[in-house]
């Protein structure tokens, strides 16, 4: 028997089958990463052990939103573009001012030697009817005022730029210098809907 | 002047189109493997420039451990039976507050045991929302003790 040549397969439209390929994929998906501010909720405290936490009135920065989407910051009206200088002023440890918070010696074991530690507490009372932007804006400052500091801390202890380019075990002793105390409140409703 | 003139006439050979449909295969892979599946369809308003804006965002890595609760007003053919309040979406329908907690469970369940404690919450809301319905979610969350949570929000430019 003859053997019979097989004839070579057209490749000429290979190319619009990928197209078509291709096409389908980048209507089907979704290009855009999925970003945003990560939090770590407060896990619902068991009904024997609450104790009244007695902080020094010194060491808590009361941020309060109404459902006006209004400001208030230990109890006097501010505006958000001021708010991430307030909180820097707060998380830092101002050892000669006795309205800033309690200073704590830490020891980090990183850099060998005790640091002063503010002991501030941040922290955070919405109403219902505030809206989630303000929400979101306000929780911004506070977490953007942290990473500030901490980048801050960064170039003091380490020398590095910024947080981001130290090792773990560096931002862990960065970590402890400037810690993110931020609380939020029980929910409550005060003003209404 | 006759430097332009007598230009000898160069045929130009056909270009090759061989290597196209490899060209096309490599920019498809490129997209496969950079890309994600659209997750569900949105049955709540919720384009991505109605989520808040903000600029200490971080990446939501592992995106097969992560939930996601929406938030948002009802798409206009679903108002006449919904109305215009905003709602929660858990997968592709519309929720009540009371199924969070049962949608974490199931959630938790449909993932390897090692892999638990890294379970995240993604909570995309409109940013018109009022912070009550934000603060009940936060409080289910809480009971079904999901405590990773992330506000997804967009780059501020």
């Amino acid at each position: 028997m003859a053997k019979r040549e097989t004839p070579e397969v057209n490749s000429g439209s290979m190319a619009d089958i990928a197209f078509l390929l291709l096409i389908y994929w980048l209507l089907t998906t979704t290009m855009d990463v999925d970003t945003g501010i990560a939090r770590q909720l407060p896990p619902i405290p068991d009904k024997t052990d609450i104790t009244e936490v007695d902080i020094n009135k010194r060491n808590i920065f009361i941020v309060l939103i109404n459902s006006e989407n209004l400001l208030s910051v230990n109890g006097t009206t501010r505006k958000i573009e001021d708010l991430r200088d307030l909180t820097k002023e707060f998380v830092k440890s101002n050892p000669d001012d006795p309205s800033m918070p309690e200073l704590e010696s830490v020891y980090i074991d990183k850099l060998n030697k005790r640091i002063d530690v503010g002991k501030g507490v941040i922290s955070l009372q919405n109403d219902r009817g505030t809206t989630y932007g303000t929400y979101i804006m306000v929780q911004n400052e506070l977490v953007a005022a942290v990473n500030e500091l901490r980048d801050e801390a960064a170039y003091e202890h380490f020398g590095k730029r910024n947080f981001e380019a130290l090792d773990e075990d560096q931002k862990e002793a960065v970590r402890k210098i400037v810690p993110q105390r931020i609380s939020e409140a029980e929910p409550k409703n005060i003003g209404g809907k | 002047m006759s430097k332009f003139g007598n230009r000898k006439k160069k045929s130009v050979g056909a270009i090759g189109t061989s290597s196209l449909p490899d060209v096309v295969f490599m920019i498809l892979f490129f997209f496969m493997a950079t890309t994600s599946m659209r997750e569900v369809e949105l049955r709540v308003d919720l384009k991505s420039s109605d989520l808040p804006q903000a600029t200490e965002i971080k990446k939501l890595e592992k995106k097969s451990l992560v939930s996601y609760i929406y938030v948002g007003r009802p798409l206009d053919q679903y108002q006449t039976m919904y109305g215009t309040e905003p709602r929660i979406q858990l997968n592709s329908a519309f929720a009540e507050l009371t199924d969070i907690y049962e949608y974490i469970l199931a959630e938790r369940e449909m993932r390897d045991e090692a892999e638990r404690p890294f379970m995240t919450t993604s909570l995309k809301v409109h940013k018109d929302t009022k912070m009550g319905i934000v603060t009940d979610i936060k409080q289910e969350l809480r009971k079904a003790s999901a405590l990773k949570i992330n506000y997804s929000a967009r780059h501020d430019i």
